[in-house]
């Protein structure tokens, strides 16, 4: 019993923190909340099966002990009856769960657009060793480790890695998808209010992983183009021999902004490796 | 003439790397000395090593183990108290060797710590439990514990010479190819999961044999133990499931030495194709190492309620149902690569109806002690705290199975967290249950009690303080495998984590204590009888320890509990027995050839020393064609030695 | 859980019945080891089917090299197919020679068997070395890797059977046709059998389709 006392404690304190520090628990976009929200769920009805596994274990351990030498001792006791409910207990409460399974699992599929009455913004997502590269094709512009993303605005990201297996992870936002080379995967994601938070690679990929993180920024639509003019202001550009250059492995590398980036520089860094995978899945855009 | 290896081999790139290599070194030093000096070589030899018995074999494999759950451990406490210090700084582990720590600690826990731990009680349990004298293929046996110990020999090997993988446990490419890590860590790995994979595919054979060939007359399937019934469904699953890891580090193996391209990035590779195949075998695997301490907990909880297993259909069936779903569930290791939402959302719902058989194994086993008498002997402790840990584990794993939830803790400590969870309770504590239950039946005499007592507090507090704070971090975002962070607000935590694995460590502590009182008085806690706590199962009909033949007369099997049954029945029980002559086999000492030649031939392929690949390669194909030739050797025991080794009787180390 | 602890108890009988005593036992030792061997062809059989699985899912990983219809020759394959499928009928004739009895019929079938075994080898070998001569080497494309990695765990397959085989021929010379000789020779007929079988496989997944085009 104690120890379920914990785990609420620890609830509790949970429920006090800052979204900074919790971004799973408080997150700033829909996506990440939906899932929030189903992890709760999911959590609260499994308690239906869990917490009568602790009081009946120590139910059992008080009242049966051999010490006790309790007359209530029936050495081949047998019980269809209990027999079948152990079996339909759990399997009710995993159809439940497997049914709000099937639905989110549709609902909060990463490839799936958001918000359909705007045009949603285009990232194209590079992982390097060890770093994060973001391209905005419209905007024609490109950023190292940092994210800019305009509030209430979808964000379709294209991501694809120049290395080894890489995972992009927002955890405030939406959650994470693979990054691998010559193919391409996808995560669309919504703001809803302004806010920093901290992406990373979660996929274990060398000496500089710790370090391979990136800071999100969630802006107004006025801010976001102020960001923009400073981008653009910087003297560098992405062009073949910058982009060669970036991609050679360092590690705790500061942000860096160039004014546009190589025409169809994305699409070349998947074809380098795969000329027939082209990974990216057929989705239902209704 | 040595391939790549030369001095550069030796680890002194950091004080850590060195002091952990010289420790194994003068270990290594320290056990040949005292053999030495105890001029136990030839016993060694003979009584041991060479030894076919099926009990002799799973002592050695369980002393492998817990040899390697030492090791293990030290790479586990080394990440804890890294972490623990490296806020906003390096820590006192660079990152090259922080890679080798994690890759380490996962490859030796499943592949050389839990792995022989089962298959160790397995092959000193489960023929007894069926009534046989040995296993079908006692020879094989053999060979099986010796490959699986040379590929822990090369793991051991990797901390003296060169380095170990910085891949993980699971080796994922392209980054465990050779353009990402071209040095020997990975292929040491390789080699090492080879060789034992080997030993573990030909021990699923062996057991699927023995269980379904050599049961006593009257011991049908619904009459088996629950222990031997997941032994069962464990070798099904090892025959099934081990081809998959092979062919997926034999392939990552092709793309290392000869530059194939089956999982690079370029030349049309399928980095996706590695994935599944090694979990295609990693997820059986997981069952692998949690249903026998499934049927270890079965056969406790059973024997100290006093009572007979409930629902005891309802567990085998359950067992069965674990084994069969754990094929269709693979994928939820890779929800994040991006399939699409009707192949994930499929395989998170398999993977959560398996949470059904196992939550009804749950309650049978509460069911089990309702009604009961419960003894709280330490195995009864390990499978209380098991009982009420696990369920923990359970439910996070069935969050990990909602893919939207996935997105978000795959990769995090939240992940790390759940398998800890339900593999320190689930697995471990259920090995840890069967040695200390199972060990006067090996040795004639029980481990102390208080010092068991007090091992099992301090791993399950240990555990709890150790874990827990993992999956707090996880909601804080953190990352598994890091080996600095610049979050102020996950140190506290990850401090309190590593006071548990400190807790921890005393309490391996306490049962290196338990081992050495439990020896020194021996005579005390000596168990004459051969059933000391009052078993229900056909192993406490055996002496403690058991002849070699372990049942003179062959057992005719009655009821599920035999042993019950018989003490129900009183004198003349075993009238019905069947004396047949006994055969033993030889003691060989080809398996033990074969195990080292193949650590040797890994150990050439690893270094690119060819020539000495070759020659080990021909020595073990010579050796297996010489042993055809001979037809092999089996000693007929004559009644009087039958007799001379019964009246022996039992005793504190006899026949030791 | 109190409704559960009210369910009338059903108490198993305490004392089953005695049931019928079995047969003394007498273990089956070649029956066991023809068991074993079966478990090991199933998953040597798991090994193939991964393999295959691995060559369907990389046959479009050609990165611009040679893809099957440029590499593979349909009258070799065809004509190991024939020698191959030769040996295996030839392995029956040893086999019903074991049954009758003589075991120089044996010996003579087998090493029939070998002969035509080692046919295939050359005429596989003879493919791998023209194939690595004409730049379609495994290291040329992940499509090849596959190719050869499944081809050649067959090859070497059937070279651990004709050493097999010479081994038997040798013992054969030396022993009589034993209860263990006839096991082992049953053995080493499932051995040979099953490696016809994954060729078949091997022949109309990656020979057939391969030239035909189009079929995957």
């Amino acid at each position: 019993m104690c120890r379920l006392g914990g785990v609420l404690a620890v609830a509790l304190l949970l429920a006090g923190c800052s979204a900074s520090q919790w971004p799973v628990l408080h997150p700033d976009g829909p996506i990440a909340a939906t899932q929030r929200t189903l992890l709760f769920t999911a959590f609260g009805l499994m308690l239906i099966v869990v917490v009568p596994v602790w009081v009946l274990t120590v139910i059992v351990l008080t009242r049966f002990r051999a010490s006790r030498n309790s007359d209530d001792y029936h050495p081949n006791w047998q019980s269809n009856t209990v027999d079948a409910v152990v079996w339909i207990g759990p399997a009710v409460i995993v159809l439940a769960i497997g049914a709000l399974v099937w639905d989110y699992t549709h609902k909060l599929d990463p490839y799936k657009p958001l918000d359909l009455s705007k045009t949603p913004l285009e990232i194209q997502v590079v992982a390097q060793d060890w770093k994060w590269l973001f391209v905005y094709p419209d905007q024609d512009v490109a950023v190292v480790n940092e994210l800019v993303l305009p509030v209430d605005r979808p964000v379709t990201f294209k991501i694809t890695s120049d290395t080894v297996m890489n995972s992009f992870y927002i955890p405030g936002l939406a959650g994470q998808i693979y990054a691998m080379a010559g193919m391409q995967s996808q995560l669309n994601v919504i703001a809803v209010k302004p806010g920093t938070f901290t992406g990373r690679n979660t996929q274990y990929s060398g000496s500089g992983f710790s370090d391979q993180q990136f800071a999100v920024k969630a802006v107004s639509e006025d801010d976001f183009e102020a960001w923009l003019k400073v981008v653009r202001a910087s003297p560098d550009r992405l062009n073949a021999k910058a982009y060669a250059d970036l991609a050679k492995p360092s590690e705790k590398v500061p942000v860096k902004y160039y004014a546009g980036a190589k025409e169809g520089l994305f699409a070349s860094i998947i074809e380098k490796y795969a000329s027939h995978y082209f990974h990216d899945r057929e989705t239902d855009t209704n | 003439m040595l391939g790549k290896l030369s001095w550069d081999a030796l680890p002194l790139y950091s004080w850590v790397a060195f002091s952990g290599a010289a420790m194994e070194v003068l270990a290594a030093v320290a056990v040949v000395a005292i053999i030495t000096y105890l001029r136990a070589w030839r016993y060694l030899w003979t009584e041991w090593l060479t030894s076919v018995d099926h009990k002799r074999i799973g002592i050695m494999y369980t002393v492998l183990a817990l040899v390697m759950l030492l090791r293990g451990f030290a790479d586990a406490i080394m990440m804890r108290t890294q972490q623990a210090v490296a806020y906003d700084s390096q820590g006192y582990l660079p990152p090259d060797h922080f890679d080798q720590v994690f890759s380490a600690h996962g490859t030796i826990m499943i592949f050389f710590m839990a792995m022989p731990f089962l298959t160790g009680l397995i092959n000193f349990v489960v023929p007894q439990q069926i009534g046989a004298r040995d296993v079908a293929f006692p020879f094989l046996n053999s060979v099986s514990l010796w490959l699986t110990a040379s590929g822990a020999g090369l793991v051991l090997a990797s901390l003296v010479i060169g380095k170990f993988s910085t891949a993980g446990w699971t080796a994922y490419p392209p980054y465990s190819g050779i353009e990402y890590s071209p040095d020997v860590g990975v292929d040491y790995w390789l080699w090492a999961v080879i060789l034992s994979g080997v030993g573990t595919t030909l021990t699923g054979i062996n057991f699927l044999v023995t269980i379904l060939k050599r049961r006593a007359p009257g011991m049908t399937l619904m009459r088996m133990p629950l222990f031997t019934w997941t032994a069962l469904v464990v070798s099904l699953l090892i025959v099934f499931a081990f081809p998959a890891v092979t062919v997926a580090g034999g392939l990552l193996g092709l793309d290392r030495y000869l530059g194939m391209h089956f999982f690079t990035n370029d030349g049309g590779g399928n980095m996706m194709n590695y994935i599944n195949l090694i979990w295609i075998w990693g997820h059986p695997e997981v069952y692998i190492l949690i249903l026998p301490a499934f049927g270890i907990f079965s056969e406790i909880v059973s024997t100290f309620s006093r009572k007979r297993l409930f629902g005891y259909a309802s567990l085998v069936y359950a067992t069965a149902a674990i084994g069969l779903l754990s094929f269709t569930v693979w994928l939820h290791h890779f929800f994040t690569m991006g399939s699409s939402a009707n192949v994930n959302a499929f395989f998170g719902i398999m993977t959560m109806i398996i949470a059904v058989p196992t939550g009804v194994k749950v309650f049978d086993w509460l069911f089990t002690m309702y009604r009961g008498r419960i003894e709280m002997s330490v195995p009864m402790l390990w499978t209380i705290g098991f009982i009420v840990t696990f369920v923990i584990g359970g439910m996070s794993g069935v969050l990990l199975a909602i893919p939207p939830v996935d997105y978000l803790m795959h990769n995090s400590t939240f992940l790390v967290a759940h398998f800890h969870n339900m593999l320190i309770p689930g697995a471990l504590f259920g090995y840890f249950a069967g040695y200390m239950y199972w060990f006067p039946k090996a040795f004639g005499f029980k481990l102390d009690d208080t010092w068991g007592r007090r091992a099992f507090w301090l791993w399950i507090s240990g555990f709890y303080l150790a874990f827990m704070p993992l999956y707090v971090l996880g909601f804080m975002g953190m990352s598994r495998r890091m080996e600095h962070y610049d979050m102020p607000g996950w140190q506290p935590w990850l401090i309190v984590a590593a006071l548990g694995a400190f807790l921890i460590a005393a309490g391996i502590a306490c049962m290196i204590i338990q081992l050495y009182v439990s020896v020194k008085n021996r005579e005390a806690l000596a168990d004459t009888t051969g059933d000391p706590w009052g078993g229900r199962t056909l192993e406490w009909a055996t002496a403690s320890p058991p002849a070699p033949y372990n049942f003179a007369r062959i057992p005719v099997v009655h009821d599920r509990d035999e042993l019950i049954w018989r003490k129900e029945h009183g004198e003349g029980a075993d009238k019905d027995d069947i004396a047949t002559p006994i055969e033993l086999p030889e003691n060989t000492g080809h398996g033990v050839i074969i195990g080292i030649v193949g650590g040797i031939l890994g150990f050439a392929m690893i270094w690119h020393i060819w020539w000495l690949a070759v020659v080990s390669l021909v020595a073990i194909l010579a050796t297996i064609v010489m042993r055809s030739f001979q037809d092999e050797g089996e000693r007929d025991l004559t009644d009087s030695d039958v007799s001379a080794l019964e009246k022996r009787g039992s005793g504190p180390l006899v026949g030791y | 859980m109190t409704a559960e602890a009210q369910t009338p108890p059903v108490e198993a009988p305490e004392i089953p019945e005695i049931p019928e005593i079995p047969e003394i036992p007498e273990i089956d030792v070649m029956g066991e080891r023809d068991f074993g061997f079966w478990l090991y062809l199933m998953s040597d059989a798991i090994i193939f089917s991964l393999l295959f699985a691995t060559y369907v899912v990389m046959i479009p990983g050609t990165d611009g090299g040679p893809t099957a219809q440029d590499v593979f020759d349909l009258p070799r394959a065809f004509a190991e197919t024939v020698l191959l499928l030769t040996s295996s009928f030839t392995f029956g004739m040893a086999s019903v020679a074991v049954l009758s009895g003589n075991k120089t019929h044996v010996v003579l079938w087998l090493a029939v068997t070998a002969v035509l075994g080692l046919g295939f080898i050359g005429l596989e070998l003879s493919e791998f070395t023209s194939m690595i001569a004409a730049g379609a080497g495994p290291d040329r494309s992940g499509f090849l890797s596959a190719f050869f990695a499944l081809v050649g765990t067959h090859g070497l397959h059937v070279t651990a059977g004709l050493v097999w085989i010479l081994v038997t021929i040798i013992q054969l010379s030396r022993k009589e046709l034993t209860p263990l000789m006839r096991s082992r020779i049953y053995r080493l007929g499932l051995f040979w059998h099953f490696l016809d079988i994954v060729w078949i496989g091997i022949f109309s997944v990656v020979y057939l389709p391969g030239v035909m085009g189009e079929a995957f």
